[in-house]
């Protein structure tokens, strides 16, 4: 557990200047030190040696950490929402923390409050489409959010010019330099957390599994590179992470694709994780139960080429009567390319944070979780999933449903909705469609 | 003509030497002195504080002129030669952007975005300039791959959204309508793979640090940009009269500070005035409604960019909006008294003269963070690509802001 360097304390600059290719800074405040981390397990721990200490905090941290997700998980869609942003905070409070350690801008008051207005600003404004995308009908039947739906864009756009100007208007003299370098931290930041986050707030309106199981898979490809680089561990994958080995790369990749199609075919089974949340406006409810997406019905399992590899039919029939007792769902494909995802390429977010800690030679983004480092070290890879996932569910599974445009529909004035249903109807015509009238 | 920076502060000469012995090479001794010098001409409000060796890198435009004019204009004192330049160098750009409408709102959409990479050429320059990473060569290719990355990406949503019945026409671009997300998250996941594999052990912070840097650059200029292309395919009064708007509070902001200007704006800017400030303000509003009425009799300027199914064409013929159908506006009071009671008028006047006031009162604050963004990085201009004016981004800083309000505004009150 190395605090700071020698090297890094000796190339503390001066305020003012751009940093140079040395460590401008000494962010010590921000290590985490995990034998630090819980008094009455430091006194339960003390015969164990250091390694062992942090082995049991990290294992019983993970075990806190994965049952609470468990309990919010239960709690339904709109607790995992919450999570979500209140997740996304803490990685933005642990990120700014770092910019404002390294560039030693605690003499800037203003900066703190710009920063988390700009996070206000650009959560209001994401939170508020993906809301008013999904649920149209149900926030237009509240007088009140009337204007604020109708003109949310542009509160949501005069709010950010409003951190503009006031961000103009605190440039001090000498410190121009770490003001516009403190902008810029925080719109990166911003522009990595809000949009992965809002990407998950989207996916799990689309339905909880398309959440839970890209993290859990990330969650065990982690786990299981690790087990595997531990016992089988030998050739270096990447300069950058020297504890990363491809035999934990590979062997992680292949128990990740295993354990998802298994927690995929567990998950399938309840309604409640495969549903779309909807409201219903019959039913003046938000709902769970749905008519199932294809990928979600049970079928048969099919090789996708099974009659090119096989020439001789009767062969070729006993083998399909086999493979037919397999349960089966369409998702199951997808799930092999998403854990093909998440155990190929997702890593380098991981990579990503590991370059970007050494860059400003930091061992953690915080100490929040004791064992584990910050928020940030967590879910560093789950960013580049739900992405992902965002774009692989519109793009392969569904790009818009009916329901989605006719929400959008329902929300023009009565004369637009009206010359909407005589286009519509003219055009479907044209097409063959709907036989001509 | 470049060297009259040194007219500036006597102080800059010394180290401008100095900068000329360890150029590259530069110690912290020299920094820090530049650096404490150069604070103490912040004092003098009329000189802001330049770094030579930067400004030189990235090469300053304002006082420069092309040979010929320089020879033709050396009888006149240096004022009057940069005067002469600005003017001329403004009439040529107002030429080549009215031939450009003229042609048309695809030439227009071709324009914003060679505008656009020139701006991002720029403020990429000027990061690995300060930041001092010629010497990593993958950067320049990563943030071009990200510059086309996202353009791909935003540009692909902007033609999907507005032709996407005439692209599906087209047997070979099917694949690419169905799967443009997918295929732009891929090369920008390609981006960041590259970016990991790319990292040098000694060079982390700086590779972050640029990483940052273009991302930054993207997001200001590419969204903006494209917001803009969004507004042109909606009708091109709808880019014309904004950029016009800024232009003009830009030229009548300078005229009413030359006259009548006393008290100063902001520290950022010491040249500019209240007297400018609230006077250009006002007459952009004036001229701004001069502009829609002679802009508005034209069908070309008002209509949407449409693909006529049943012609089978782009068009441009349009039944008009009911914001630009005449109507008259009777003047409650006053008008009986200048024998005027009532105007032709055009519902979208209003709008005119909302968005008048907001490119006169908000939109110079992007000109102003753009100003401070030269003095922290102690450059004078942007680049020199426009001599007199300084770079591209120069001219187009107020832009940027007001290209996305207008997209708004349009999103929320017209349409």
């Amino acid at each position: 557990h190395t605090k700071m360097s020698d090297k890094s304390a000796s190339n503390l600059k001066a305020n003012g200047r751009p940093p140079s290719s040395n460590a401008p800074g000494n962010p010590a405040a921000t290590q985490s030190t995990p034998e630090e981390s819980s008094n009455i397990l430091q006194r339960l721990l003390a015969p164990l040696s250091p390694r062992w200490q942090n082995w049991v905090i990290r294992t019983i941290m993970s075990f806190v950490m994965i049952s609470s997700f468990s309990l919010i998980i239960y709690l339904g869609p709109l607790a995992i929402v919450g999570l979500i942003l209140l997740l996304q905070m803490l990685c933005f409070k642990e990120i700014i923390g770092i910019g404002h350690a390294i560039y030693r801008s605690h003499d800037l008051p203003w900066f703190r409050v710009l920063s988390w207005f700009f996070l206000f600003a650009s959560n209001y404004f994401f939170f508020g489409e993906s809301m008013i995308d999904q649920f149209r009908i149900l926030l237009h039947r509240k007088q009140f959010l009337e204007p604020l739906l109708t003109y949310h864009r542009l509160i949501s756009f005069s709010l950010y010019c409003g951190g503009i100007v006031g961000f103009v208007v605190s440039l001090v003299k000498k410190h121009y330099l770490k003001q516009f370098t403190l902008f810029g931290w925080t719109h990166v930041t911003l522009l990595f957390l809000i949009t992965s986050s809002h990407l998950m707030i989207r996916n799990v309106f689309d339905g909880v599994i398309w959440v839970i199981l890209p993290c859990a898979m990330i969650i065990c490809n982690d786990m299981m590179a690790y087990v595997f680089g531990f016992f089988f561990g030998r050739t270096p994958l990447i300069k950058l992470s020297p504890k990363k080995t491809w035999e934990g790369f590979l062997g992680g990749g292949f128990s990740t694709i295993v354990f998802s199609l298994l927690l995929g075919h567990c998950l399938i089974q309840f309604d409640s994780m495969v549903c779309p949340i909807e409201y219903d406006e019959l039913g003046n409810t938000l709902n769970t139960n749905c008519s199932r997406h294809p990928v979600f019905q049970p079928v048969q399992f099919r090789l996708p080429f099974a009659e090119f590899l096989m020439e001789d039919s009767s062969t070729l029939l006993g083998f399909e009567a086999l493979l037919s007792s397999i349960p089966w769902y369409q998702f199951h494909w997808h799930t092999i390319c998403m854990a093909s995802f998440a155990s190929i390429v997702a890593p380098f977010g991981g990579f990503f944070a590991s370059g970007f800690k050494r860059a400003f030679k930091i061992k953690d983004f915080s100490n929040t979780i004791p064992g584990h480092g910050g928020v940030m070290d967590r879910f560093d890879c789950q960013i580049i999933m739900g992405i992902f996932v965002y774009v692989y569910f519109h793009t392969f599974i569904m790009v818009t449903s009916p329901h989605h445009l006719l929400r959008q529909v329902y929300s023009l004035r009565p004369s637009d909705q009206l010359k909407f249903y005589e286009a519509l109807t003219e055009g479907l015509a044209k097409r063959g469609i709907v036989p001509a009238v | 003509m470049a060297d009259s920076l040194n007219d500036e502060s006597g102080v800059e000469d010394k180290k401008k030497e100095e900068m000329k012995v360890g150029q590259g090479l530069e110690s912290d001794e020299v920094r820090r002195r530049k650096v404490a010098s150069a604070d103490s001409a912040d004092d003098e409000p009329a000189a802001a504080p330049v770094d030579p060796a930067v400004a030189q890198s990235i090469g300053q435009g304002t006082d420069q002129s092309p040979g010929i004019l320089q020879r033709l204009l050396a009888p006149l004192p240096p004022r009057w030669q940069n005067w002469v330049v600005r003017g001329i160098m403004s009439i040529v750009m107002i030429v080549i952007f009215s031939v450009i409408v003229y042609l048309g709102p695809l030439a227009m959409v071709v324009l914003i975005l060679i505008i656009q990479m020139m701006c991002f050429y720029e403020i990429i320059n000027i990061g690995y300039v300060v930041y001092k990473s010629q010497d990593l060569p993958w950067f320049r290719t990563l943030s071009w791959f990200f510059l086309f990355t996202s353009n791909y990406f935003f540009f692909g949503e902007s033609m999907i959204d507005q032709f996407r019945i005439l692209l599906q026409r087209d047997q070979f671009l099917q694949p690419l309508l169905t799967y443009h997300r997918f295929i732009s998250f891929c090369l920008y996941c390609g981006g960041i793979v590259g970016f990991v594999v790319s990292l040098v052990k000694k060079h982390y912070l700086q590779q972050f640090t640029l990483f940052g840097w273009t991302h930054m650059a993207l997001l200001v200029l590419v969204t903006s940009s494209h917001f803009m292309i969004r507004n042109v395919f909606n009708g091109v009064i709808w880019l014309l009269l904004p950029s016009s708007m800024i232009i003009c509070n830009d030229i009548m902001a300078y005229m009413f500070g030359f006259f009548f200007g006393k008290t100063p704006l902001i520290k950022l800017s010491p040249k500019k005035t209240w007297e400018g400030f609230i006077g250009g303000g006002l007459s952009t509003i004036l001229f701004s409604v001069l502009l829609s009425h002679f802009l508005i009799q034209f069908d070309f300027f008002v209509c949407p960019l449409e693909y006529d199914e049943v012609s089978d064409a782009v068009s441009m013929n349009c039944v008009r909006h009911w914001i630009f159908e005449r109507s008259t506006f009777h003047i409650p009071v006053v008008g009986k008294l200048l024998f005027l009671s009532s105007i032709p008028w055009y519902p979208f006047y209003w709008h005119s003269i909302i968005m008048a006031t907001f490119a006169s009162f908000v939109g110079p604050f992007g000109g102003f963070f753009a100003s401070g963004f030269k003095r922290a990085f102690k450059i004078k201009d942007f680049g020199d690509l426009i001599p007199g004016h300084g770079g591209m981004t120069d001219r187009f800083d107020c832009q940027i802001i007001m290209g996305t309000f207008v997209y708004v505004y349009f999103q929320t009150f017209i349409m």
